[in-house]
């Protein structure tokens, strides 16, 4: 029995204007909305009931590293405009130039990733857990999170570099828009670190 | 799909590339206010509005949503409600909580 | 009126289906990417599981009954450390309360309402191939089938399953053995399997729509799945989120819950602290209320399907059925802290909520008079469906009036926590939604397997259970009101549970009894699935697109393009010779 076939995969839904990828990703990202908006309600309940913040006196930015933070932020910026350009390739019909953008920006999610790891690793070398206050507990859990979906990204944009770039030679059209839909994905991501980075690092 | 069609994108490449210049500009901005050592609701509301921005550039240019469509429009508006009320209504109820308990 | 026994054509191979190379068994039953199969597997791993937390209740009702006795047979089979000397023991009490919740809600009916009936029907009934999505369909029943085994395995952990209710509040889950922390891990996959189908929904019910199927020709069942998919989709993360920070506090020496100067059996917990029980209570509730209109539903949206069809004319109040849907979808988001009236929260807040949770119950009482008014001037056919879903009817309205003093303030002072709110809650699932659902297994067995199943078992089905829960649940009302907690090992420590123990007896053996009523309708199904009548696209002569599809369907479901020519519930349209005009057949 061959594959159904289902309509409005690539071409847009008279109606709604939509292909059906591209409905999905952002009905996804509303979840996402919703996960995060609950990480920084916690955030925000925990803080207001601490007589100190950070608990152990200070200041958050005496804690955190902020020339490493405004490094990252700007590493995920920049992925975020390389990630445009990956798209504009496919839409301009370059695979080549799609391939180069697109391997910019899973190189620069490494960056971010190996800066984080040397944080990570600083802080536990000072023998300073998710356990030792809330301060690092809501700091690990929201950039943990938050470094688990940069991971995922790094899965589906290595996968449409590599296997999933087949598709350019019988449905190029298809593979934009997936080539979009993960572009929307990853400025999400950028999104929600330019709300994170502050709210930890800064205040 | 989006308005720009395939080789007319090359054309309009001008706002991407501007978003980017400003989302680096504005980070620099906002770890130099911070610098500034503001009041504690000062600082917060400066950050936040600066974070709202490069939030709203981000989502509008690269993110296309200047120019989507209804459907998706409903759908945000909605979330950003949902979001609205999970922000702000566990944190107005430890307001009136008398038990002196931190955190409760 | 009797339906129509044909002999049944088998299968059927839809239009769409070119090049016959058959898929090997595993890719056929297994891991199918049809909407169709994947209904079936979620219906039947929420029936087993429905089942299994049905079974873990009926233990739990012999030490109600009979509290410290020892259990006769089974009290030696399940061991010596739950049941010693085949007395329960009180630890084996609460992880039995706690996963026949969990299990009720999360791996029984809503993975039967929305990932089976839901999957099944909403592509058949809108005129689509399959999902938006059969991958994603694929994966979400194959992260669910995982999370459930998950969450089965915590009764092996030291210490046992989950212990601390379904609700899991900390402290106390936060320091409870570790089948906890695999109650939290089977969550997540549960949550995960759960987002993923809420987005295949979506796009499928607003996307693949069949031509002339615009919004408000929508059968109400495909309104209240959408609105349902909408209320899993936003209201999930924050559980997700909670569950991951309960992981963190419980595996990571984290805070999140935990506030300062905790101490447990006599000794301070060595935690850094600062943290807020509280804030698990709001994320957990700020899904769990969502999710109990997840619950009651998709229900609904049979309950309309079956007495539309059984009533032979169209729902009353179709359109005020849809906005009251979208309304109770949208309101649940803000009603949550109803749960956590005696939390301390202040006044103001507290008002907020009770005002909303007030609100909140007018677009439900709109969508009961409806239903009841869909009844006036019927011709009706008492089917098993029918009685099903004619039952529905007072038992929701006993459910939800009862709900009325717990959205009180002042009145839940008195009967938070207490057995009223079980049976109020209970009369909306039991013979609320788990009645709907049965409506639904007898109205769509013979679109999904070509076979009627046996009417008159299924009415034996029906009284025998009508009767039985009736009695499991009414006498908790009275044991609520006489003060009697909710969770609580032996009732007759107390007073005023001694004065309402006799109710006790009475409810344990309406539950044995409703168990026994279960056995017409579990032999019907395996007779009718290998003997049961055959029979031809539409036995019902209904009025929906599902029914334009041979019985079963096959791959792509409708052997011809299916167009929709007019509303869903054109039944007794006069000047016609059917009673029924079915929105797939052009004038005629």
């Amino acid at each position: 029995m061959s594959e159904t076939v289902i309509p409005y995969m690539v071409k847009p839904h008279p109606v709604t204007g939509l292909p059906n990828g591209k409905f999905g990703i952002w009905l996804f990202l509303s979840s996402e909305v919703m996960l995060f908006g609950a990480l920084f309600s916690s955030y925000v309940l925990i803080r207001i009931g601490a007589p100190h913040w950070p608990p152990e006196g200070g200041l958050s930015s005496e804690v955190l590293n902020v020339p490493l933070g405004t490094f990252n932020t700007a590493v995920l910026i920049t992925s975020s405009i390389t990630m445009v350009l990956a798209w504009a390739s496919c839409k301009m019909g370059s695979l080549p130039r799609f391939k180069m953008w697109m391997g910019a920006t899973v190189f620069l999610a490494f960056v971010f990733l190996v800066v984080k790891y040397f944080e990570y690793s600083d802080k536990f070398h000072h023998d300073h857990f998710p356990s030792h206050d809330n301060f690092y507990a809501v700091y690990f859990l929201l950039t943990g999170l938050h470094g688990l979906h940069i991971v995922g990204g790094i899965i589906v944009n290595t996968f449409l570099l590599t296997w999933g770039s087949r598709m350019w030679k019988t449905d190029p059209e298809h593979f934009t828009n997936r080539v979009e839909n993960a572009g929307l994905y990853w400025h999400f991501v950028d999104l929600v670190w330019i709300f994170l980075f502050p709210s930890l690092y800064l205040l | 799909m989006d308005a720009a069609s395939h080789e007319d994108v090359s054309k309009h490449m001008g706002p991407y590339y501007a978003v980017f210049v400003a989302l680096l500009c504005l980070t620099a901005v906002t770890v130099g206010v911070s610098y500034l050592h503001l009041n504690r609701p000062l600082a917060i509301t400066v950050a936040l509005i600066i974070a709202s921005v490069k939030a709203g550039l981000v989502a509008a240019v690269f993110m296309h949503l200047i120019s989507e469509k209804k459907v998706i429009y409903a759908v945000l508006i909605l979330t950003a409600l949902f979001f609205a009320f999970l922000l702000a209504l566990p944190n107005l109820t430890t307001f009136e909580h008398h038990s002196g308990m931190p955190g409760t | 009126m009797s339906v129509e026994h044909h002999n049944g054509n088998g299968k059927g191979h839809a239009h769409a289906d070119h090049g016959h190379h058959e898929l090997p068994f595993w890719r056929k039953y297994i891991f199918s990417v049809d909407h169709k199969v994947i209904g079936i597997q979620y219906a039947v791993t929420a029936l087993v599981f429905l089942l299994f937390g049905f079974s873990l209740m009926m233990l739990m009702r012999w030490q109600l009954a009979y509290p410290g006795q020892p259990l006769p047979v089974l009290g030696k089979l399940l061991g010596e450390t739950a049941m010693p000397g085949g007395v329960m023991a009180p630890e084996f009490y609460n992880q039995l309360g706690a996963m026949h919740g969990t299990i009720m809600v999360f791996l029984g009916v809503v993975p039967l309402a929305v990932g089976g009936f839901g999957n099944f029907v909403v592509p058949l009934q809108i005129g689509a191939p399959d999902m938006a999505f059969p991958r994603l369909n694929m994966v979400s029943y194959w992260a669910f089938l995982p999370g459930c085994i998950l969450m089965l395995s915590s009764f092996l952990m030291p210490g046992g399953s989950a212990q601390s209710g379904w609700t899991s509040y900390p402290p106390l889950s936060d320091i409870a053995p570790t089948g906890q922390t695999v109650w939290c891990l089977a969550m997540v996959l549960i949550i995960t399997s759960s987002l993923l189908g809420s987005i295949n929904f979506i796009v499928t019910i607003v996307q693949l729509r069949a031509k002339g199927l615009s919004f408000w020709r929508l059968p109400f069942f495909v309104h209240a799945q959408l609105v349902t998919a909408f209320l899993l989709l936003l209201a999930f993360p924050p559980l997700e989120a909670a569950t991951v920070m309960q992981i963190m506090d419980r595996v990571a020496g984290t805070s999140f819950f935990l506030p300062s100067g905790l101490v447990v059996s006599g000794e301070q917990l060595k935690i850094a602290g600062g943290g807020s029980p509280l804030l698990w209570q709001h994320l957990f509730w700020f899904l769990a209320h969502p999710e109990v209109y997840v619950l009651i539903l998709p229900g609904m949206g049979i309950v309309a399907e079956v007495i539309a069809n059984n009533t032979r004319k169209p729902l009353w109040g179709y359109r005020l059925l849809v906005y009251s849907v979208i309304f109770i979808g949208f309101m649940s988001f803000v009603v949550w802290a109803h749960h956590m009236f005696m939390t301390g929260m202040g006044t103001t807040m507290s008002t907020f909520f009770q005002t909303t949770t007030m609100i909140i119950s007018v677009p439900s009482v709109v969508i009961l008079t409806c239903f009841i008014m869909s009844l006036y001037g019927g011709n009706i056919r008492f089917t098993a469906p029918m009685l099903f879903a004619t039952a529905f009817l007072p038992m929701f309205a006993i459910g939800g009036l009862t709900g009325l003093p717990l959205g009180l303030t002042a009145s839940d002072i008195y009967l938070h926590d207490t057995f009223y709110v079980i049976g109020h809650f209970h009369y909306v699932v039991a013979p609320g939604t788990l009645f709907a659902l049965f409506a639904g297994i007898y109205y769509w067995f013979p679109k999904a397997t070509g076979r009627q199943l046996n009417d008159k078992l299924g009415k034996i089905h029906f009284w025998l259970s009508f009767v039985a829960i009736n009695f499991v649940f009414m006498p908790m009302f009275f044991q609520g009101m006489a003060g009697l907690s909710r969770r609580l090992y032996d009732p007759t420590v107390y007073a005023h549970g001694r004065g309402v123990q006799a109710l006790n007896v009475v409810i344990s053996w309406g539950a044995w009894g409703l168990a026994i009523a279960q056995l017409p309708f579990i032999i019907n199904f395996f007779m009718s699935l290998r003997a049961g009548a055959r029979v031809a696209e539409n036995p019902w002569h209904s009025t929906t697109l599902e029914w334009a599809a041979p019985s079963p369907p096959g791959h792509g479901n409708f052997l011809t393009e299916p167009v929709v020519y007019r509303e869903p519930y054109e039944y007794s349209v006069p000047g016609k010779t059917k009673d029924y005009s079915p929105q797939f057949q052009a004038e005629g």
